[in-house]
C-alpha cells in the first residue's frame, strides 16, 4: 500500500481491526425476552449492534469487545454475558 | 515595468493581496506589524475578499491557517522572532500534514535578552521543521518570492509550507523601488490553490492521524523527499517567473563576481547588498573576492553550492545566527555547518563569522575585515565583539 | 444513510477500552451531528484510539493537529468554509485536559471572536491517554497518578474548574452539560448546539472505566450515579442564563464514590468522614445552585401500634 501524503487516510478503515478478539465474555441475546427498545444498540461504545430485517438486535462479534454494557442496560435482561470458549 | 517606491512591509502586503489568500491570520509583532496592519486595511477596504482572523496569539494564527488550508483555502500569515518561537509546534505539524502556506518572516533576534532588531536566529532555528525557507536580499525579491513561494508550496510534488524571510527593519521598514506586478500578471502566474486532499463532507478523509513505529520513519522520509523534489520545482517555477516578468529565480543560489575568486563569502539576506559593494571595492584593489548568496536555505542547495565554490581557496561564511554550543571551543552558525557539510571531502577551509546579531550594524569595512581575517586563516568566532564590555 | 453494516459514522474497530464512555460519546455525537460535519480532535484518548494510521474510525472529515489548538484550527476551517460558501458544520471534539487546561488560550480566542463552531468536551476527568494524570476537571479528592492519595494526601486538592461558566462569560449563546448516561439528552444538546449560531459548548461527562477504576459494564450506571448524587449536573445555559437543569432524587455522595477505585482511599483503610463531608458539600452546593433536588413527600412509616 502506498503511503498517503501527510498521514491522511480514507474514512472508516478501523474496520480492518477486528476487536472481537479482545473479548473474554460474550453477550448472548435472547430474542424471546427482547422488547426491541433499542437501548443496547444505543449504548454500545463500539456501535456493533445492528437491527436485522426480522427486527432482531444482534451484535457483530467481529467487533464486540464483550464489555457488558448492553447486558447491564437492557431493561428486559434479555442479554447475558457468558464466558467465551475459544 | 513601473517602479514604485514603497516600504518593504507595504510592498509585501500588496504582493500578498495579489496572491488572493482567502484566510489571513496573524498577530502583531515588531518588525512584522506594518504588514499585517496593511493587510487589515486592504481587507477592510474590500480590496481583497479574505477573512482576516484576529487571533489572540501567533500560536492560534498559524493553527487557524492550518485549519483553513486543510479545508481547501489559500491562507497567509506573517510573524517574526518570539511569535515564530510560539508557533514552533504548529510549524512542525503543518509540514508533517503537508499543508502549503506562505508565511512572511521579518527576521528578528530571539530573546533573551529581548531584542527587536534584526538577525536570522528566528527562522534559522526552524530549519528542521520541514518548511521551505527563502531569504530575500532586497524588497523586490521579498515581493517576488511570495508569488513563487505559493507556486512551489502548493505544487503537488512538494506540498510544504514556506517561509519568505526578509530582514526586519533593514528591509521591512526601508523604502525601495519595487516593481509591483499587476493583479492580472499575478493571476496568470499563480492559479487558485488546488489541494491534493482536504476536509470535505463529500469525500471525507482523516488528516493528522498518528503513526506507529511501522510508519513514522517512512512519513519522515517522504517529507524529506518533498524537500528534495522542491529543488527542481523551484528551478522550474523560478525560470517561468523569469520568462514572464524578466526576473529569473531559477537558481537557488546567486554567484556574484565568483569568476577566478580566491576568497568566497557565503551569506544570506540583506547583508549580501553590503557585501556586494565591499566586493566591488576589493575587486578594484585587485583582490579576488566573490560572493555566493543563498536564496533558498531549505531545501539547501548543497550540490549547487559545491559547484559554485569549486576552485576557491577559502570560504568565509557570514552567519546572522549562532548555534549555541556547536563547534567545540570555536563558534558556529547554522549556515557554516551546512557549507562545511556541502564541501566535505574538499580541502577548502571554511571559516565562520557570527555577525550582526541583534541589530548590530554590518558595514562595508566589516566585510573587508572579515575577508582579511579569512585570508589569515582566522575565523569560527563572533565578529566585532566589543571586548571593552566583556 | 447506509454506511457499513452497522450504519455508523463512527466506525467499529477503534481501540478504546471496552465500555469506554468517551467512545460512546464519540459515537453518539456523530449520530447527532450527521454527515455534513467536519470534526477537529485534540490529542488524547479519543484521537489515539480512533486513528492509528491508516485505521481511522471516522467517516466524516476529520483532522487532528495538536493537543491544545483544536479550537484555533476549527476557527480557520470555519473561516475557509465561509469564504468558499460551504455549509458543513465544524465540531471540535476534545478531552477535558485539552479543554480546561492546555487549550484555554485558543478556546478563549475562538469564543471571543464568535466563530460558528460547536465545541464538545468529553470529560473523563483526567489526562487518560498519558496514564491518568490530574486535569482541571479532576474532582476533589480523586486519586490520579499526579495527585495520588498517600499517607499525607487525600488525592486531588481542587474541585473541578467551572468551564461552562467561563465560556458562557465569553458570550456563548448556548452552553450545556450532558452525560453519556443519558444518550438522547446528549444528542439533543449536540444538535441544539450545532443549530445555534456562534460558538457553542457541550461538556459531556464520559466515565472512564480504566482511569476511574470500575468495570466497563458500569459506565452508564456510574454516569447516572454522578447525577443522582449531585456531583454532576446536566444543565443548559442560553445566553449565560441557566434555563434547564435535570432534577433528581438526591442520593448521598458515598454511593457514587464507593464504586470507584480513584476514591477508595476515602473508605479504606479508614473511613474519611470529614473528606466525604466536603464532597457532600460540593454536591449540596450544586443542588442549591441549580435547584435540582426533587423533594419526595415524607414516607408514611408503617404504623406501629
Ligand atoms: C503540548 C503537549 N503536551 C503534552 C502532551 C501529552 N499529552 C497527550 S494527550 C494528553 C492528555 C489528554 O488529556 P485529555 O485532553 O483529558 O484527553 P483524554 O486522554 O483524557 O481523553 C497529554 C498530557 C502533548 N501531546 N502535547
Ligand atoms: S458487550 Fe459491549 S461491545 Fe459487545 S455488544 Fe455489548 S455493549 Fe457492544
Ligand atoms: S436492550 Fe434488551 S430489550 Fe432492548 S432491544 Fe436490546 S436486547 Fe432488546
Ligand atoms: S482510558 Fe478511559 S477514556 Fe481512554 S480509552 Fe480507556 S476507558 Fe476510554
Ligand atoms: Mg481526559
Amino acid at each position: 500500500m502506498a503511503l498517503n501524503v501527510g498521514c491522511a487516510a480514507a474514512p472508516g478503515q478501523s474496520r480492518d481491526n477486528k476487536t472481537g478478539s479482545w473479548r473474554v465474555f460474550m453477550p448472548k441475546f435472547d430474542p424471546s425476552a427482547c422488547s426491541k427498545c433499542g437501548m443496547c444498540q444505543l449504548v454500545c461504545p463500539e456501535g456493533c449492534i445492528r437491527e436485522t430485517e426480522e427486527k432482531e438486535f444482534v451484535p457483530d462479534y467481529d467487533y464486540c469487545k464483550g464489555c457488558g454494557l448492553c447486558a447491564e442496560e437492557c431493561p428486559k435482561k434479555a442479554i447475558t454475558m457468558e464466558q467465551e470458549e475459544k | 515595468m513601473a517602479l514604485e517606491i514603497m516600504e518593504g512591509s507595504i510592498a509585501v502586503a500588496q504582493a500578498v493581496r495579489r496572491c488572493r489568500p482567502q484566510v489571513i491570520s496573524a498577530y502583531p509583532i515588531t518588525p512584522q506589524t506594518h504588514i499585517v496592519e496593511a493587510l487589515a486595511e486592504i481587507v477592510a477596504n474590500g480590496e481583497l475578499a479574505a477573512d482576516y482572523i484576529t487571533v489572540e496569539s501567533e500560536f492560534s494564527a498559524l493553527s487557524a491557517c492550518e485549519g483553513a488550508v486543510a479545508a481547501g483555502s489559500r491562507a497567509y500569515s506573517a510573524t517574526t522572532s518570539q511569535g515564530l518561537a510560539l508557533m514552533f509546534e504548529v510549524c512542525f505539524n503543518m509540514a508533517g500534514l503537508r499543508l502549503p502556506l506562505v508565511m512572511t518572516i521579518a527576521n528578528r533576534a530571539l530573546g533573551a535578552p529581548l531584542s527587536i532588531w534584526n538577525d536570522q536566529q528566528d527562522s534559522i532555528s526552524l530549519r528542521d521543521s520541514g518548511w521551505l525557507q527563502f531569504y530575500a536580499e532586497d524588497n523586490q525579491e521579498a515581493v517576488d518570492l511570495h508569488y513563487i513561494g505559493y507556486r512551489v508550496a502548493e505544487d503537488h510534488r512538494v506540498l510544504l509550507p514556506a517561509m519568505v524571510c526578509f530582514d526586519g527593519f533593514i528591509l521591512s521598514h526601508t523604502y525601495e523601488p519595487v516593481d509591483m506586478l499587476s493583479q492580472e500578471q499575478v493571476d496568470a502566474f499563480l492559479p487558485p490553490f488546488v489541494p491534493k486532499f482536504m476536509l470535505d463532507a463529500k469525500a471525507p478523509v482523516s488528516m493528522g492521524m498518528y503513526a506507529t513505529p511501522d510508519y513514522y520513519l517512512e512519513f519522515r522520509y517522504e517529507t524529506d523527499q518533498a524537500q528534495k523534489r522542491a529543488i527542481d520545482v523551484i528551478r522550474e517555477v523560478g525560470c517561468e517567473f523569469g520568462e514572464q516578468f524578466g526576473r529569473d529565480y531559477s537558481a537557488l543560489i546567486e554567484s556574484y563576481r565568483m569568476e577566478d575568486a580566491e576568497t568566497a563569502i557565503v551569506a544570506l539576506g540583506s547583508i549580501c547588498g553590503t557585501t556586494k559593494d565591499a566586493i566591488d571595492e576589493m575587486r578594484e584593489e585587485g583582490r579576488k573576492v566573490g560572493l555566493v548568496r543563498i536564496r533558498c536555505f531549505r531545501p539547501f542547495p548543497a550540490e549547487d553550492l559545491k559547484a559554485a565554490l569549486a576552485g576557491v581557496e577559502r570560504v568565509a561564511v557570514l552567519d546572522k545566527n549562532v548555534v549555541l554550543g556547536a563547534g567545540g571551543s570555536t563558534a558556529r552558525g547554522a549556515m557554516a555547518l551546512e557549507v562545511k557539510d556541502a564541501l566535505y571531502g574538499e580541502s577548502i577551509p571554511v571559516l565562520d563569522y557570527i555577525i550582526g546579531l541583534g541589530g548590530r550594524d554590518v558595514r562595508l569595512e566589516d566585510i573587508k575585515k572579515v575577508v582579511a581575517l579569512c585570508e589569515q586563516g582566522e575565523g569560527d568566532r563572533f565578529y566585532g565583539l566589543r571586548t571593552e564590555v566583556l | 444513510m447506509a454506511i457499513g453494516k452497522t450504519c455508523e459514522l463512527f466506525e467499529c474497530g477503534h481501540r478504546a477500552c471496552g465500555g469506554c464512555g468517551a467512545a460512546l460519546a464519540g459515537r453518539l455525537l456523530l449520530k447527532a451531528a450527521g454527515e455534513e460535519t467536519i470534526v477537529v480532535s485534540s490529542t488524547g484518548c479519543m484521537e489515539v484510539f480512533s486513528t492509528p494510521y491508516p485505521e481511522t474510525a471516522w467517516r466524516v472529515p476529520w483532522i487532528h493537529s495538536l493537543f491544545e489548538n483544536a479550537s484555533a484550527v476549527a476557527s480557520g476551517i470555519e473561516s475557509a468554509l465561509k469564504q468558499q460558501g460551504r455549509k458543513e458544520k465544524v465540531v471540535v471534539v476534545a478531552g477535558d485536559g485539552a479543554t480546561l487546561d492546555i487549550g484555554v488560550l485558543c478556546i478563549s480566542g475562538a469564543f471571543e471572536r464568535g466563530h460558528d463552531i460547536t465545541y464538545i468536551c468529553y470529560d473523563n476527568e483526567a489526562y487518560m491517554n498519558t496514564g491518568i494524570q490530574r486535569s482541571g476537571a479532576t474532582p476533589y479528592d480523586a486519586s490520579t497518578t499526579t495527585s495520588p492519595a498517600g499517607k499525607v494526601s487525600m488525592g486531588n486538592r481542587r474541585p473541578k474548574k467551572d468551564m461552562p461558566r467561563i465560556l458562557a462569560a465569553h458570550g456563548s449563546p448556548y452552553v450545556a452539560t450532558a452525560s453519556i448516561a443519558y444518550p438522547a439528552d446528549f444528542m439533543q444538546k449536540v444538535e441544539k448546539a450545532m443549530n445555534t449560531e456562534g460558538p457553542t459548548y457541550v461538556q459531556v461527562h464520559a466515565p472512564c472505566c480504566t482511569g476511574w477504576g470500575f468495570d466497563g459494564s458500569q459506565t452508564l450506571a456510574i454516569g447516572k450515579l454522578a447525577i443522582e448524587t449531585g456531583l454532576w449536573v446536566n444543565y443548559e445555559m442560553v445566553d449565560g442564563e441557566v434555563t434547564k437543569a435535570k432534577k433528581v432524587v438526591k442520593k448521598p455522595v458515598e454511593e457514587y464514590l464507593k464504586e470507584q477505585k480513584r476514591f477508595r482511599h476515602l473508605f479504606k483503610p479508614t473511613l474519611q468522614v470529614e473528606e466525604i463531608a466536603k464532597i457532600q458539600a460540593i454536591a449540596d452546593r450544586n443542588f442549591e445552585r441549580f435547584g435540582t433536588e426533587i423533594k419526595l413527600p415524607p414516607k408514611k412509616d408503617a404504623v406501629v401500634e
